[in-house]
């Protein structure tokens, strides 16, 4: 909401490939500070790879990642990581056999040992769940309980950016609009986000801008207000 | 009675290195998925560096160093030498076949296995080298102690239980209490969702090597306190450790605890209740009947991995 147009995040020119497939293609994204901008687009479309580039899990073959202005194309994740990203994985990725705790704790993996406890407040103040359920095994909890975790593991680390892939993924409506009340609350405080969505109605209704992409390619962008009203996007889905 | 106290003693004692050995196996398989077959030769190349260092340390006899000091330094020095060969194997016979068919490591591990073995034959010959330890002192590790009925606890006994479950311990500890630690278990049970998190899983694998390898030092040195060594060992007493993690559920670390115990009393009373000549082959049919009926260990369960 309060995007002042410094840009947060920036791909140029990106192609993707896994061995010989050509995945993203010519992708161009921005994501200004403070932005919340969704990504959506068909399965298959190569949301999570565009995910995975911005961490350096998959490197670009050309084009440029930067954050906050400065290219780290070649950087290996884990400064990226300290640069400010973060991200709640597809398919929320908790480390099951670890306590709840643990798994925010993994969260602040690059943070201070000084500033653990103000992270762990901070998190726990916005879901009172996970300091009930700390000791609980996070591969026990329930699909919105893990969801949580994810989403409380990922802002252990103070993110500038946060990533998120197809968060409302398996969750019973009513858990999807808080959930997004929630990616709402944390945007608002400040972070920039790039949301992964297959669900267009929901995720433009908060977002501020929005990209789509089809076959690894960007075939629509614009402002959300927009792009809500736009035929093209329902053609887009369609022709995936 | 007195039998069965006897065997027991000599599993524990046995066991107490098995599960050393097997914690090497268990911690890089967990992170890597790796059958790190030259582990055994860095328990072998532990009771070598800890035999060079009584020797520095002017043999058994006469040691320039009072007795628990020399325990303490030999035990030091096997660690450390066996960390560094550790993170050497990973660097130079892993880490480059890291994106390779699960075959290609498996293969270099057999190869660095045969490596260190017929280097350490070449360059030390094949004779059995003792640290005879029952010179320290006139023999006080040997004498002293105490009795369970009839039979006589040596201190040497002692001293290798007592000091591998403090290792056991002090690992336990770092893994379930430390960053580090926690960062391992993360990284064993999802390297991509860990490194999402900014967990290095380079310094992590190293880290794995390091301790691993360090274990099976300690093991080398508690091990040849009492029983020569020599250049090929490794290859049967890491078929041992390897058979102790998957007894326990390899990758499980306490399940490489249990299963190093389990098999040292396994071996130990067959010893004595039914023949040396067969207690090396029950070890086998241990491992066989495992990797095919209970592949997961005995501390295996359910994976509980959700979604
Ligand atoms: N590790 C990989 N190796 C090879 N191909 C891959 C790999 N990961 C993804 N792909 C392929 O890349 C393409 C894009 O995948 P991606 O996961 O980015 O899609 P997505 O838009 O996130 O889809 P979904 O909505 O189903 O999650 C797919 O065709 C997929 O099969
Ligand atoms: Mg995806």
């Amino acid at each position: 909401m309060s995007a002042n147009g410094t840009p947060m995040l920036e791909l140029e020119g990106i192609n993707t490939y896994y061995g010989q497939i050509h995945i993203l293609q010519d992708e161009n994204i921005v994501v200004n500070e403070g932005e919340l901008v969704c990504l959506l687009g068909g399965n298959a479309s190569g949301k999570s790879t565009t995910l995975k580039t911005i961490l350096g899990l998959v490197r670009p073959r050309t084009g440029t990642v930067r954050l906050a202005g400065e290219d780290v194309t070649q950087l290996p994740t884990a400064h990226r990581i300290k640069r400010g990203l973060a991200i709640v994985p597809e398919n929320r990725r908790l480390f099951g056999p670890m306590t709840v705790l643990e798994n925010l704790e993994m969260g602040a993996y690059l943070r201070p040992k000084a500033d653990l406890k103000a992270e762990f407040e901070r998190v726990y103040e916005l879901f009172p769940l996970l300091y009930e359920r700390r000791t609980q095994l996070a591969g026990t909890m329930s699909g919105g309980e893990q969801q949580m975790v994810a989403m409380g593991r990922a802002l252990m680390s103070q993110p500038k950016m946060l990533l998120m892939d197809e968060p409302s993924m398996g969750l019973a409506p009513i858990l999807v609009e808080k959930s997004f009340e929630i990616i709402k609350h944390v945007n608002e405080s400040g972070v920039g986000m790039l949301v992964v969505e297959q669900n267009a109605n929901v995720s433009l209704s908060i977002a501020d801008r929005g990209y789509v992409l089809s076959t690894g390619r960007v075939v629509l962008e614009g402002k959300a207000a927009d792009l809500l009203q736009n035929e093209e996007l329902r053609k887009a889905y369609l022709g995936r | 009675m007195d039998t069965f106290i006897q065997l027991t003693l000599n599993g524990l004692t046995l066991g107490s290195v098995y599960a050393l050995i097997a914690l090497g196996y268990s911690l890089v398989y967990g992170i890597l998925k790796l059958l790190n077959f030259a582990h055994g030769d860095v328990f072998m190349v532990g009771t070598f560096i800890g035999f060079g260092a009584i020797q520095l340390l002017g043999g058994t006899v006469n040691p320039i160093v009072p007795v628990w000091t020399l325990l303490i330094l030999i035990t030091l020095a096997a660690m450390a030498g066996c960390a560094v060969l550790g993170v050497v194997i990973e660097r130079f016979a892993y880490r480059p076949l890291r994106d390779a068919p699960r075959i290609a490591p498996l293969i270099s591990a057999l190869g660095v296995s045969f490596f260190i073995a017929y280097s350490m034959q070449l360059l030390f010959g094949s004779e059995l080298r003792n640290y005879d330890t029952f010179s320290l002192d006139g023999g006080a590790l040997y004498l002293e102690g105490f009795d369970i009925g009839n039979v006589r606890v040596p201190m040497i006994r002692i001293i290798t239980i007592v000091s591998a479950f403090v290792m056991m311990i002090l690992l336990w500890l770092l893994v379930s209490r430390t960053r580090v630690g926690k960062a391992m278990r993360a990284t064993s049970f999802d390297r991509e969702a860990a490194a999402m998190m900014g967990i290095d899983i380079d310094k992590v694998i190293v880290f794995a090597f390091v301790l691993g390898s360090a274990l099976a030092g300690a093991a080398g040195v508690l091990f040849a306190l009492r029983i020569p060594t020599y250049a090929t060992i490794g290859f049967l007493i890491g078929l041992k450790g390897f058979t102790a993690a998957v007894i326990g559920g390899i990758g499980s670390i306490p399940g490489a605890m249990a299963g190093g115990l389990v098999l040292g009393f396994a071996e130990s009373y067959a010893q004595g209740y039914i023949s040396t000549r067969w207690s090396d082959l029950l070890v086998f049919v241990i491992l066989i009947l495992f990797l095919v009926f209970r592949p997961q260990g005995i501390l295996g369960k359910a994976d509980i991995r959700k979604v």
